[in-house]
Parts: structure tokens; sequence; C-alpha cells
């Protein structure tokens, strides 16, 4: 799928299976950097992709390949086990062994060569107070991250990971979910990462595997799709977002706001974050939290007026009110949803300037 | 305290029965995880095979030991000729007959305390670079452990206490395969007896009970292991 010229060989996979009533069939690449989300509703296969190239199940046919090295070739009679595949995997039930305590969890599978990293990414997961007690004794965000620390520590050449976030309270998830960003940053290892949840892929994925009913959908980078009006309907209906990035000019601890830069120049202000100056962030912009005006307006509480150019104009299936927008930022592209009626009466065209009011940001940082 | 006669049918049952345990172990637990993961055709008919023995009169068990393995028997003639082995009337043909006779009673237990073991657990052990016999040693067994105990004191259990198929085919020989129960009878056998058949008696119910506890304790600290505190 992943398009740059210069990606490493990642993961290729074309299989078919038959389970039941239910088929799947997918061909892909996944590339050999960055997170790749396998993302569609329950039933669409993900779940069963995962375990496919971890090697907890056949591919009635296909192929699956790992850089230079076959992992299966049902032609060719090769298949993998999974012991041998060195992918690391994290279930969506942390299923630690509950006769090891944590550290012996941690080392059960951990290569020698990873020995000197064990206090880094023990301190990365922030498990090192756990080490001593047994699983059962964790909570379930605790549990996840040694879940996660013992897979890493077996230096796998892919991460792969089942919703990992299943069943955690908010702040947990919200927690898990920044330790999972800052180790995609941190170590150098391709994630793939299952998920029914548009916040969660949005919030930490570069790539999306879009799945529904055992076919692939679509596939390629994050933003793209995310501005694609057809799939909208599977990336969060109402709640579709947009994503772009935006670096840290400078705070204003007097109002408690950040102020960030766009890379055509233009400001944004979002509530005060901890990172320095500098770090690039990842922001995430409902469709329905952008307002447009015609010209920038005086005396509005909104603080982010950004000027755009109207990239695009479509619909989105099932939906008779709404219209949707691809606005022009620079090099990126925010998405913008009015009424119809709003529509005709600012008489939107194509290539015209207009304001895009936002109203809240959510943001990850990256 | 206890006659030369009392000590000589002790020891020479634990000898058997502890024999009879450690040969079947190994089988035992191999065959109680074949059974526990995979699913073949014929599995229900070695299912029903595996549990024969404990159906069966211990006599008929005991017999068809004589046919097959005895000095005429089939096989007994080809380890007579080939290995000079002979089973029939030795203690080793004992510890067969009370192996055979405890064997499913150790599948029973191992098996089902395998099909307890979460899968889970042992494909994530797979994942993280375990092979299926690091799998089986550090994950399965382990998690099985207070089944196989019990397993293990049920068979040591049921050898010791071996009779019909014991004197089928070893018979009844004083030092050789006289064990307990052997032994018990004969004095029940014999008039004037009575007090020596009840001091043996007493003693086959104590280590019956001291077995018991020591498995119970056994279970007890494995499965608080298993379990561990949460503090």
């Amino acid at each position: 799928m992943i398009d740059e010229p210069h990606d490493e060989p990642g993961l290729r996979v074309a299989v078919d299976k038959r389970l039941g009533d239910f088929s799947l069939k997918a061909s892909l690449t996944i590339p050999a950097r960055g997170v790749t989300a396998l993302f569609g509703a329950s039933g669409s296969g993900k779940t069963s992709l995962l375990r496919l190239i971890a090697g907890l199940d056949v591919p009635d046919s296909g192929v699956i390949r790992i850089g230079e090295q076959t992992l299966v070739d049902t032609q060719k009679g090769v298949f993998a086990p999974p012991h041998r595949r060195r992918l690391g995997v994290v279930f969506q039930e942390a299923r630690l062994f509950p006769h090891y305590r944590v550290r012996g969890n941690l080392t059960y599978g951990m290569r020698p060569s990873a020995r000197p990293r064990f206090d880094a990414i023990v301190s990365l997961l922030g498990i090192k107070p756990l080490l001593n007690r047994f699983p059962a004794t964790l909570s379930g965000g605790e549990a996840r991250r040694v879940a996660i620390g013992r897979a890493l520590l077996t230096e796998p050449r892919l991460l792969l990971m089942d919703e990992p976030l299943t069943g955690l309270d908010g702040p947990r998830k919200q927690e898990l979910l920044h330790y999972i960003a800052r180790l995609a940053r941190d170590i150098d290892i391709p994630i793939v990462y299952v998920s029914h949840d548009p916040d969660e892929l949005i919030a930490i994925a570069d790539h999306l595997v879009l799945l529904d009913q055992g076919r692939l959908l679509a596939h390629g980078r994050l933003e793209e799709l995310l501005m694609r009006f057809d799939l909208t309907e599977y990336l969060g209906g109402f709640d579709a977002a947009s994503v772009i990035t935006a670096t840290i000019a400078e705070h204003d601890h007097h109002y408690a706001l950040s102020l960030l830069r766009l890379e055509d120049g233009q400001r944004l202000n979002i509530p005060l974050v901890d990172n320095p100056p500098g770090t690039t962030l990842r922001l995430r912009i409902p469709v329905r939290d952008v307002a447009l005006a015609l010209s920038k307006p005086e005396q509005v509480s909104y603080r982010n007026q950004l000027n755009t150019k109207i990239e695009q104009i479509g619909l989105v299936a099932g939906n008779k009110t709404s219209i949707e927008l691809r606005l022009r930022i620079g090099e990126q592209v925010l998405r913008a949803r009015l009424t119809r009626k709003s529509f005709d009466e600012l008489r939107i065209k194509e290539n015209m300037p207009i304001v895009a009011l936002i109203r809240s940001v959510a943001f990850d940082t990256r | 305290m206890l006659s030369n006669a009392e000590w000589e049918a002790i020891l020479l049952s634990l000898r058997i029965a502890g024999t009879a345990v450690g040969w079947i172990l190994v089988p035992g637990v191999a065959l109680a995880w074949f059974m526990a993961r995979f699913e073949f055709r014929g599995k229900a008919l070695l299912d029903g095979l595996l549990h024969l023995p404990l159906v069966l009169p211990p006599v008929v068990v005991g017999y068809l030991l004589l046919v097959s393995l005895g000095r005429q028997g089939f096989m007994g003639q080809w380890l007579d000729q080939w290995f000079g082995i002979t089973l029939p009337f030795t203690w080793q043909g004992a510890a067969i007959a009370g192996g055979i006779m405890a064997f499913p009673l150790l599948v029973r237990a191992v098996r089902l305390s395998l099909e307890a073991v979460d899968m889970k657990l042992e494909a994530a052990a797979s994942t993280l670079g375990a092979s299926r016999w690091r799998v089986f040693f550090t994950i399965t067994l382990p998690l099985a452990f207070p089944g196989l105990l019990t397993g293990t004191v049920l068979a040591f259990a049921r050898a010791l206490s071996e009779f019909g198929a014991t004197i089928t085919f070893a018979s009844n020989i004083p030092g050789e395969t006289r064990t307990l129960p052997l032994a018990l009878y004969t004095l029940i056998q014999s008039p004037g007896k009575e007090a020596a058949a009840a001091r043996l008696c007493a003693i086959a119910i104590l280590i019956a009970m001291l077995s018991l506890l020591i498995s119970e304790w056994l279970a007890h600290k494995a499965k608080k292991r298993l379990r561990e505190r949460d503090d």
C-alpha cells in the first residue's frame, strides 16, 4: 500500500481464510515503520488477520512475508510456527503468566541482546515498582503495560497489538494510549494496532487498513483516508475528524494556552500542554467542530481562525442534511461539515478562500 | 513393634506401588496432554479403552496379563527368548499389574487439570518464542501441577491396594509379590491369625491416611503458590 519510495520492505500479507460463515480475503503491505491500524467493526476480520500474521491460525491459502523472510507460503508448504516468527503480540487480555512474577513474565521471552534495554523499557512503561508483584495483584492498565514490555523484550521485528485498551476506563485508556504513542516514537519498531475505535487510531496510527466483513475496504496514510468522504461512515460518521500537525511556538501561562504554528505560518491556540516549544503535536479536529465564515469575523469567541481554500465538496452516503468540505491549509487538509442550507446561503464553490473557525482541538503529542 | 513379615509386606508394597507409578507417570502425562489438546478420530474409542481397567474385574486384567506376558504368552515368549525377562511371579510383574490398574486414574486426573489450563496462555508463550516443549514445561505443567499431584497420589494408592490382577498375574509369593493386601488375605485364610490380620488392617489404614494427608498438604501448597499472595 504505502507509497513512500524510501520505505523498506515491511510485512506482505495475501491470505484467504474461511471460518464457518465468515471468510477473510485480504492482500496488503504493512510498512516497516510507524503504527498501522487494522480498523473495522467487530466481525470485520481484523483480529483474524492479526492471528494469521502471528501464526496462531493457518490460512487456507496465501503468503505472508516479513522483509525478505517467508513466514507462510501455502503453495510451497511453508509455515513458520509462532515461536519462530519473532513477532511480538499484545493480546486484548494481557495474558500474563499467573505463576511468574512481573519480572519473570518480562524475562520469559527476553533475548540476551535485549538485557541492556531492560531498565529502559521498564521505566518507559512505568512498571518498575511492579517487578516483584504477581499478575493477580495488578490493575488492568498495569497488566497491559507489563504485557507490552514482555513482548518488546523479545526484540520482535513487528509488534502486533489486539485492541490493547479494551476494558479500561477513560483515564486508564488515555494513559496507556500515551504509553503506546511514546513507544512508537522512542522505540523504532513497526506496530500493527487492531482497533474498532476511531479515536484510538486517530491518536496513534500513521497508516490505516480498513476492513469490512472480511474484505479490504481501503488502505493508506491515515491523513489521506480521513479525507475521503466515501469512508466517512466507517471512520466515525458523525464523529469523523481530521488530523493535522503543528509545532509548539510558545506557551501563555497566564491564560493557560499553548500557541502552535502550522507549517504555513498560521497560528492555533490550544489548552496549555506540558511539552517544550519546538515539539510537534498531532491535532485531532472533529469535523463538526469546524465552522466556516467568508471573512474573519470580529468579536467572536472562536480563538482559532485559519485561512483556507476549499479544495473539494462532497456528500456522505446516507446523510441528506450535510455537505462535506475539504479545506486546504498549506500542505495539510482539514475537513469541515455544514448544512446544505448554509452551503447554499454562503454560495460555496471549489477553490474559494474561506475562514475555518475551530471550536475545540483534541491533541496528541507525537 | 512390627514383625519382619509385616515390614517385608509394607516395604514391598511401597516399592511395587512406587515403581508402578514411576513407570506410568511419563506415558500417562503424555497421553493426558494428547487427549486434552487434540481432537482426532477414534478419540472416544481410545478413551474407552483407557478406562477399561477401571470397570473390568481386576482378575480379568490379571488373566489378560498372564495370557500376553506369561511365559507362554505371545509377548512373554518373546521377552523370555530375546531378553531373558520373565514377568509372572516377580515383583516387577506385580508392579505392571498395579501400574495398569492405576493408569486410568492418573490419566483422568491429569487430563482434567490440563484441560483447565488456559490455552490462551500457551499461545501467548509461543508468541514469546517458546517452543512446544518449553511451553509445556514452563506454562502448562506448572499450572496443572495440583492435578498432576492428585493423579499421582490416586495412582499410588490404587497400585498399593491392587489385589486381583496381582494375585492372578504375579501370584502370592512371600518377599516377592506378597504385598500388604495379599499378606492380609493370607492371614485371613489361616485360622488363628485374627490379631495379626487386624494389625495389618490398621497399618493399611494408616498408610492410606498418611498418603492422603501428604497429597492434600502438597496440593494446598501448590495452589497457594499459583494463586499468590495479594500483598
